[in-house]
């Protein structure tokens, strides 16, 4: 599953991410992993809206253990990318702010909604964010299915 | 507490989900920073927000929340309330501040979502 985010689109928003949870659902995937997901691909979504120069891309790939989810755009890139993963640290344009983004959160709710997290960044180039949901829940599942 | 005692109890009206007044609400969590939602809300929780753009309910969609109560107020736009009809997601506008609803919520019962400080997502 890929979906193109365009830059500034906030009238969409979100919109995206709902319909990944959604596939992810419909591909049998548990809620609570899905749930993870979304969250994932929604900061990462509200990201490439407010911060890329040209938007990017949201691509998803179901695996037998885990949602891989990858955050894919073009610049302008992240300077410092610590200082970004500091609470409360934003760069977010006032109108991302009256929208209720841009607390400074947005890095670190995909990584602590992640089981593995990688980030690279370039300044001209772009970032490129990679997510490891575990399937935990279908584990769980399966576990008391075999008992 | 139920949805119906809820609306009344905020002198709020209903917008969405008057077929569910046994709807129980025990759970919520309250801020405009949607960012702050995403990160700090649990599974089954009631939403006390100001904020009335789509991203609202498309936060509640993918969080799993079971209510969402509109304060000051504001009034969703009509597009909002289909959406969270389709979702089957109820929604309450009340005229009173976050700090009186919040107030009244816990007074009679309803308690924090189980969640994590900021402090717990980081390392500060």
């Amino acid at each position: 599953m890929k979906h193109t985010i365009r830059a500034g689109d906030v009238a969409h928003g979100g919109s995206a991410s709902a319909r990944i949870k959604m596939e992810l659902i419909q591909a049998g995937v548990d809620a609570t992993t899905a749930r993870r997901a979304g969250i994932v691909a929604f900061e990462g979504e509200m990201n490439l809206i407010v911060y890329s120069d040209n938007g990017g891309t949201i691509s998803v790939a179901v695996k037998p253990h885990a949602v891989v989810i990858d955050v894919v755009d073009t610049g302008p890139g992240i300077e410092d990318i610590d200082l970004a993963m500091t609470p409360g640290y934003s760069t977010a344009p006032d109108w991302a702010t009256d929208l209720g983004f841009g607390a400074g959160m947005g890095l670190i709710n995909m990584q602590k909604h992640s089981d593995r997290f990688e980030i690279h960044s370039q300044i001209g180039t772009g970032t490129a964010i990679q997510c490891w949901i575990e399937r935990k829940g279908d584990w769980a599942m399966k576990r008391q299915e075999a008992s | 507490m139920k949805l119906s005692e809820l609306a009344k109890m905020i002198n709020g009206s209903i917008l969405v989900g008057r077929d569910q007044p046994d709807l129980v609400i025990d759970r919520a969590f309250a801020a405009d920073l949607l960012s702050d939602v995403l990160a700090l809300t649990e599974e089954q929780t009631t939403l006390v927000t100001g904020m009335i753009n789509p991203q609202v309910m498309r936060v509640a969609e993918i969080l799993n929340v079971t209510a969402v109560i509109f304060v000051r107020g504001k009034v969703p736009p009509q597009a909002l309330i289909e959406y969270a009809t389709k979702l089957d997601i109820p929604l309450v506008a009340t005229k009173k501040t976050m700090f009186e609803a919040c107030g009244l919520m816990y007074a009679n019962g309803v308690r924090p979502c189980r969640s994590r400080s900021v402090c717990e997502m980081s390392d500060c």
